[in-house]
């Protein structure tokens, strides 16, 4: 392979069609956005190209700053919770034989696959008092009357790690399969038993892995806004639902745009936060 | 009695077995090579001694203890793996002291311990750095010295010195050697190369196709091999089929010579090493034959002639200075002397 840097135009023509698509279904679309974010609304009418601050400084209020922090703290509750259930799963999962893997996987891109609408619905149908689980509990005496468990916060934080933990698994697995099997084995050897091993040795050795899928899985959730909304009551609405409700119902799309850059750049910031950790943590 | 013995050990994967029954005893303080192609079973072996697979069948006692069923964290022995399996996430003291903080030893304990064994391994001063920066020779260090760092019972090596270049291998070898003297502690090291083996062992079993072949000292290995395998396998030889005719006495194609020890008849096969081989300018001597010189190599320290003896292929090897004028297609004789011929099993 030639390693020298390009030095003519030409020598970057390799690149050209992916620069190509990044520019048209991304850089468009979003300087799009940015532009209209700073757009006059037109009361009872659409929006008028302008330059104003005003969509930016609704952000000020208490409203919208709780929205931001519920968003956030809910996709990184899901996110931890979606990677510590993941993990362990990913780990028994690489050390199992290959063909017993293949089923598992198959399953696992299966449940990703499923849309959300139905993921909420199913859950909402599972969670409730008529048909819900809380029934089964009746039956064996655990409980006296089954209760609803859904919309409320647990109905909203269950729906969404169901959704992310495949995507968390499949993240997760090339690292954990790339895994020395021998580490563990050592560590066995040096006198720790299997539990020991796997928090002494698998985890630690993984800890990038496993911040990088964290941060993988907490953008995936910020961007949810059915589940919050099928599973949750208002109080549990994200900035996502509320950019929805901006765009499509209050028809304030200066104000939907606005919200949205606003929740582009906060994510982009924790992503580059968590890289820059990370390098720091692989350095020493 | 003290020391290692497995009785009737066995291993199958599924309906592949990798070990058949076999036993052995390792005397307490003895250093042990498993010697073998790769495939003959001996990492399979290591493997059950260690806890890391459990037998199919057989038990496993150390001084007179049954450890078959003693999962591995518990049987504290030192093991080194052939990947050397450091832990990428810890320094070098780090990974020392791992077996110390898992049973909970202080860190000042920890720091003197690290200290020691640092020293023992000649590496001192190196606690702090990363793993990823050392060098091969400085990380097989370090591995053997976190095995150590238990002072275990039992001192396992999987191939440890495969990754080495040739240079520092051999010197690796006499270090480890010297080290397991030092300590006195009972080792067992796999590996395929027949000199690693004969450079450290007190006790080679050599092992092919799941069975020991020979459990012998390196030298009683080398010298009277049991079967064809072991000759072969252990340095070079020359690998002969005959007829006995009379007792005591081989036919081979190039004419009759006496072999002490022959079965009563039948088709037999000897070894004789190549430095034992004698050229002599005229037959008529004791176990004597005719032979045809086809290629002569000087290899500085020593030369090697190879000699066609009627259809047989002859290996012969003497020092420099020994070595008459000769060119190949010469007619010589060869003495096979009676003493050094070694009658396999077949």
């Amino acid at each position: 392979m030639i390693r020298t840097a390009p030095r003519r135009l030409v020598d970057y023509a390799p690149i050209a069609w992916p620069a190509l698509m990044l520019v048209l279904f991304f850089v468009l679309p979003f300087g799009l956005m940015l532009a209209v974010s700073f757009f006059r609304r037109v009361p009872g009418g659409f929006y008028q190209p302008d330059f104003v601050l005003a969509n930016y400084a609704r952000f000020l209020t208490a409203f919208f700053g709780n929205v931001l922090g519920f968003s956030l703290g809910l996709a990184l509750l899901v996110a931890v919770i979606a990677v510590a259930l993941a993990f362990p799963f990913t780990y028994l999962l690489s050390r199992m034989r290959r063909r017993q893997q293949v089923p598992w996987l198959v399953f696992l891109l299966a449940v990703l696959s499923l849309s959300e609408v139905i993921i909420g619905f199913s859950w909402s149908t599972l969670l409730s008092r008529t048909a819900g689980v809380t029934n089964l509990l009746v039956l064996i005496g655990l409980m006296d009357q089954p209760v609803s468990l859904s919309p409320g916060f647990g109905a909203v934080l269950t729906g969404m790690t169901y959704q992310a933990f495949p995507y968390a698994v499949l993240v997760l697995y090339p690292s954990l399969s790339r895994l020395d099997p021998t580490l563990t084995e050592a560590a066995r050897t040096l006198g720790a038993s299997p539990l020991r091993s796997f928090f002494t040795v698998v985890v630690p050795a993984l800890r990038n892995a496993i911040l990088a899928t964290v941060i993988m899985v907490f953008v995936f959730a910020l961007g949810s806004y059915l589940l919050p909304q099928l599973l949750g009551r208002p109080q549990q609405w994200t900035l996502s639902v509320l950019i929805t409700d901006q765009a499509i119902y209050q028809s304030n799309m200066p104000f939907a745009a606005a919200m949205a850059v606003f929740l582009v750049l906060v994510s982009l910031a924790l992503v580059v936060l968590s890289t820059l950790l990370g390098q720091k943590e692989g350095r020493t | 009695m003290s020391g290692l013995v497995l009785d009737g050990i066995a291993k199958s994967f599924g309906t592949v077995v990798a070990l058949h029954e076999l036993s052995l005893t390792i005397p307490q303080g003895k250093f042990v090579c498993l010697l073998g192609p790769s495939g003959c079973g001996k990492t399979t072996l290591l493997r059950l001694v260690a806890g890391l697979d459990l037998p199919s069948a057989g038990r496993i006692r150390l001084d007179g203890a049954d450890i078959t069923d003693l999962p591995a964290h518990r049987r504290d022995f030192g093991m080194v793996f052939q990947s050397l399996a450091l832990f990428p996430h810890l320094s070098v003291g780090e990974n020392i002291a791992y077996p110390l903080r898992i049973r909970g030893a202080s860190k000042a304990d920890q720091a003197a311990e690290v200290t020691r064994l640092l020293d023992l391994v000649r590496l001192p001063g190196i606690a702090d750095r990363p793993v990823s920066r050392l060098s091969g020779g400085q990380r097989q260090r370090v591995a053997i010295a976190r095995a150590l760092a238990l002072k275990p019972k039992l001192f396992l090596l999987d191939e440890p010195l495969s990754a080495l270049d040739a240079k520092l291998r051999e010197a690796m070898q006499i270090e480890l050697k010297l080290l397991q003297e030092r300590l006195g502690i009972t080792t067992i090291v796999v590996t395929h190369d027949q000199r690693e083996a004969m450079t450290m062992a007190d006790l080679v079993v050599v092992m092919s196709a799941g069975r020991i072949q020979q459990a012998a000292p390196p030298v009683e290995v080398y010298c009277h091999p049991v079967n064809a395998f072991v000759a072969d396998f252990i340095g070079t030889t020359n690998l002969l089929q005959g007829q006995v005719v009379a007792p005591g006495r081989l036919g081979l194609p190039a004419g009759e010579i006496s072999v002490p020890g022959l079965p009563a008849g039948g088709a037999t096969a000897i070894s004789v090493r190549p430095e034992n081989l004698r050229l002599h300018a005229e037959g008529g001597g004791e176990n004597r034959v005719a032979a045809c010189v086809t290629f002569i190599r000087d290899l500085g320290a020593t030369v090697e002639m190879r000699l066609d003896a009627a259809g047989q292929e002859l290996i012969l090897v003497m020092p420099p200075a020994d070595l008459p004028e000769l060119r190949p297609g010469a007619g010589v004789f060869v003495e096979l002397p009676a003493a050094a011929c070694v009658v396999l099993s077949p």
